[in-house]
């Protein structure tokens, strides 16, 4: 059926779209390479002062690491919870398993700001307010159910006769799972994972809230920077988390083909 | 799966829970903090601006996804894959690197006043920022990705032969259009409408920054609440007001499309 006049007008008007979501991030790169003190177009010369301030300055570098520790932390801490929840929610089917599925998919889509009110209260008598262990634990709760979505769309394809063929054979449960299970959700898993990782590396509205002197992330060190909006050192630590974001993409972009490509010889 | 409830109820349900008995409570019992919605004209502005902002953005960016659905649906499979890798890579790049462009973008000097003045399309520069038109740009920008992906998810599964055999049967392109794929698709429309409303609701990042304190929504007056005057009674009143709204919303969209369909868009690709 040949497109009409409506379907290619409609074409053009989505690129244009996609060009709108895609390249006004893409300013960052000119404004990082102003030579002023202020945030600034480059007119004709530029410099790189800005990324040697930022990989020089105690303080930078320092949420680089922070934001780091934690982000690598919730990572593997979301990624066990969110992979064991998956395996249990796949196996125990009962009318009562989407229940469960969608109570733990809360903290996914409730709004932040409650989120991080709730956090806020929970830590206060915890005593883990401003610390790497209040962070790290709001923000494992927050990605654990991203990792549940990537690990359960594996398990989908996965076929539960191979599971009851090992235990038939006599495998203890932790070996079918170590052996049979996870080998063939890895890819899941490593999704999950990555995506936890970007999650809490990126997460501000819930650090504003339980993060104050000793704990300061690498967003939260932006937002100051994005709310004063002066300091060229802010485009610049734009520009390399787009970086990041572009490589983690990148990587979940060659897993999932090789994926596909494993799937496409064993068919 | 057992660890992973417990995390849930004890660090997460629990403490929500708390907020809720909170905004009865605190400063004293009684509904005391829900009275201040009829008393205080400033709560009301907030709700109305709130609301507003949410619903055009929700146009705005359930229209655009629409578009953007609909030609990624018909493309070419490789131009389809170069769709959603831009689709899915502004999904990624961090709300606050977008917010900060939209800045640098929309400001006095901005990148977009200075080259409208430069081609002599206006003379003087226009206010994007400090109002309301800045945090719309700003929040649709953000939200399109969310409503394309319920709507791809949707169109994906339509029998085409439908629309062929519409088009067999006489009709035109666009009768086809407006009276099958359109109703076809509604499902799609409404989930995503009710994904990106409720994501608007609670939007705090942008609306704060893009808004520069001119634009006053419901998530920023919470954190002023709890940060600035330590009034918790009142956020956790406006708490408890966005959570049900929350919960409602996602009961209705669970009636239109398996929520799981909807959120495992943006993760499983």
């Amino acid at each position: 059926m040949k497109p009409g006049l409506f379907a290619r007008l409609n074409r053009v008007g989505a690129w244009m779209a996609l060009l709108f979501l895609v390249l006004p991030a893409l300013i960052a790169i000119p404004v990082s390479l102003t030579p002023k003190r202020f945030l600034s177009m480059p007119k004709g010369d530029y410099s790189l002062r800005h990324f040697e301030f930022l990989f020089s300055s105690p303080e930078w570098l320092s949420s680089f690491a922070q934001s780091g520790i934690i982000a690598i932390s919730t990572a593997v801490l979301a990624t066990a919870l969110g992979t064991l929840a998956a395996i249990g929610l796949w196996r125990v089917t009962s009318k009562y398993s989407e229940i469960v599925r969608a109570f733990l998919l809360l903290p996914l889509i409730i709004p932040q700001i409650i989120s991080a009110m709730a956090f806020y209260r929970l830590l206060i008598p915890l005593g883990l307010l401003d610390s790497y262990a209040g962070l790290i634990l709001a923000h494992t709760v927050l990605a654990a159910p991203m990792v549940l979505i990537t690990v359960s769309a594996s398990l989908a394809n996965f076929d539960p006769k191979l599971e009851q063929a090992s235990r038939n054979m006599g495998a203890p449960a932790w070996m079918t799972m170590r052996r049979v299970i996870l080998p063939s959700i890895r890819p899941g898993v490593f999704a999950g994972a990555l995506f936890a990782f970007i999650l809490s590396w990126d997460e501000i509205v819930v650090t504003l809230f339980i993060s104050k002197f000793n704990v300061y992330t690498l967003p939260r060190r932006m937002w100051n920077g994005i709310r004063e909006n002066t300091d060229p050192t802010v485009a610049a630590a734009a520009v390399v988390l787009i970086a990041i974001t572009l490589a983690a993409f990148a990587i979940s972009a060659i897993v999932s083909r090789r994926r596909a490509q494993t799937a496409l010889k064993e068919d | 799966m057992a660890p992973f409830v417990i995390v849930v109820l004890a660090f997460y349900a629990g403490p929500l829970i708390n907020i809720l008995w909170l905004s009865v409570t605190d400063p004293e019992p009684g509904i005391g903090n829900y009275q201040k919605l009829y008393e205080t004209d400033a709560l009301g502005r907030i709700l109305w601006t709130t609301f507003r902002i949410c619903l055009i953005t929700t146009f705005f960016s359930v229209a655009l996804g629409y578009s953007v659905a609909y030609a990624m649906v018909h493309a070419h499979r490789k131009n389809q894959h170069i769709m959603l890798t831009f689709l899915l890579v502004s999904f990624w790049i961090s709300v606050l690197v977008r917010t900060f462009a939209w800045l640098m973008l929309l400001g006095r000097n901005g990148l977009v006043n200075e080259s409208m003045e430069a081609i002599g399309l206006i003379s003087d520069p226009i206010r994007f920022m400090r109002n309301e038109l800045g945090v719309l740009i700003g929040m649709v920008h953000y939200m399109v990705p969310y409503a394309v992906l319920p709507l791809l998810a949707n169109m994906q599964t339509l029998d085409t032969r439908v629309m062929s055999a519409s088009r067999n049967l006489g009709a035109t392109g666009t009768q086809t259009f407006w009276r099958i794929y359109l109703p076809l698709t509604m499902p799609g429309l409404i989930a995503s409408s009710l994904l990106v409303f409720i994501l608007s609701l609670g939007f705090y990042v942008t609306p704060a920054i893009l808004g520069g304190g001119k634009v006053l929504m419901v998530a920023e007056y919470i954190s002023v609440q709890l940060l600035v005057t330590l009034n918790w009674g009142t956020a956790a009143m406006l708490g408890t007001l966005m959570l049900f709204s929350v919960l409602a919303l996602l009961w209705i969209m669970s009636r239109f499309m398996q929520l799981s369909a909807v959120f495992g868009g943006g993760a499983a690709r």
